[in-house]
């Protein structure tokens, strides 16, 4: 049955309604859940407030329970769901580039649209920002574009990595979850009694 | 209704319960797309359409631009486009639901002029549109649909984009407490 545009069961021409209304309900859910407050999403790294691990590993789950379910019951053929290809080397260089962007900003793209929603300059400025970046990297693109195809793995799942089922891989995240979902509960208890407590804008 | 938006008692809904929200809403793009949510290729399409514009024979000689560059339709033509801007939409929803809506401000700690703010929020910016051309996609892309659908490569840029994030935290907690 599932995913219904690579087989052709919608018509092309549905394609932006949908983009937009999916984009619409991301936009909502990131703004409802706090993360148009570049405060409360830093709070992650100094232990104040967890909000961004809570919302976000539990929709990691949330996205693989449902998509083995759907898998299982014969609702969504898994082979043909886009797995992002995986690029060791470039990929953490990027990573560690955007971990140095997070700390500094406290946004990341998704979330700096909705503080620009709600009238943030600093959601304003992250974008232009974000802009200048990706212009400077393609424009520098001749420069490393070999070390940017470096270590091809292709669509490589975390099971197939380690040699397990993305079943059991599941099962891990949801245990990981958890206990990480208790710790960061006691730690914010603690930090919290040390921080002056603060509205959000 | 509690009108102070303070960390105690938050006017957000329960982050686990965005968390449910979420996850859904990323199953329902896959189930329908084939594909997950993404958020800086937007921009991407609109630094190509720039360039595109600016110096059309730059864009098609370079091997990056090229890529996006079609001769049907516009680079903003694109999936990506329509869902950012759906998401500004969304957010602004919320944002009148929820009563957060006001004048153009910056948010910040006391002890943080707007100018080091805005200077930081401009630098996290570019490092993420950089950072995102490597790492094949952003938080959304990568981190959270990567991970989401198994991707071994978003779940690299998972622990290596919130990893850098606590490594570096002790450096950059004047901006943030």
């Amino acid at each position: 049955m599932g995913p219904l545009i690579p087989q052709g069961l919608i018509a092309g021409g549905w394609d932006f309604v949908i983009a937009l209304l999916l984009g619409i309900a991301f936009g909502f859910i990131l703004e409802a859940s706090g993360f148009s407050s570049s405060r409360n999403i830093a709070g992650v790294f100094y232990g104040y407030n967890f909000v961004v691990l809570r919302v976000f590993f539990t929709a990691v789950l949330v996205c693989m329970v449902g998509l083995m379910y759907f898998h299982y019951m014969g609702w969504i053929d898994y082979n043909l769901i886009y797995v992002l290809p995986t690029f060791p080397q470039p990929m953490i260089l990027g990573a560690v580039i955007m971990g140095f962007g997070f700390i500094s900003a406290g946004f990341c793209p998704g979330t700096s649209y909705t503080a620009m929603a709600i009238g943030k300059i600093d959601g304003f400025v992250f974008t232009a920002g974000l802009f200048l970046g990706i212009f400077i990297f393609s424009e520098a693109f001749p420069l490393f574009e070999d070390f940017y195809y470096k270590g091809n793995m292709g669509n490589i799942t975390i099971g197939e990595f380690l040699g397990i089922s993305n079943q059991l891989v599941t099962f891990i995240f949801v245990i990981v979850a958890l206990v990480a979902f208790y710790v960061t509960w006691l730690i914010e208890k603690r930090v919290r009694k040390t921080i002056t407590p603060f509205k959000f804008e | 209704m509690n009108t102070n938006n303070n960390i105690s008692t938050p006017r957000y809904i329960n982050p686990y319960f965005g968390g449910v929200l979420l996850g859904l809403l990323l199953l329902v793009t896959f189930f329908i797309t084939g594909r997950g949510l993404g958020a800086s290729g937007a921009v991407k399409s609109a630094v190509v359409t720039t360039v595109d514009k600016v110096a059309p024979v730059h864009a098609e000689e370079s091997d990056f631009y090229s890529k996006f560059i079609t001769d049907r339709h516009s680079p903003m033509f694109n999936w990506m486009v329509f869902e950012s801007l759906g998401m500004l939409l969304g957010g602004l929803l919320s944002g009148v639901l929820f009563g957060r809506i006001k004048k153009l401000r910056v948010e910040k700690p006391p002890g943080v002029s707007n100018k080091t703010r805005l200077i930081f929020a401009g630098l996290g910016g570019i490092l993420f549109g950089i950072g995102s051309q490597f790492g094949r996609g952003c938080s959304s892309g990568a981190a959270l649909s990567g991970t989401g659908s198994y991707s071994f490569g978003g779940l690299i840029v998972l622990l290596f984009m919130f990893g850098t994030g606590y490594v570096l935290a002790w450096f950059f907690r004047k901006l943030w407490i």
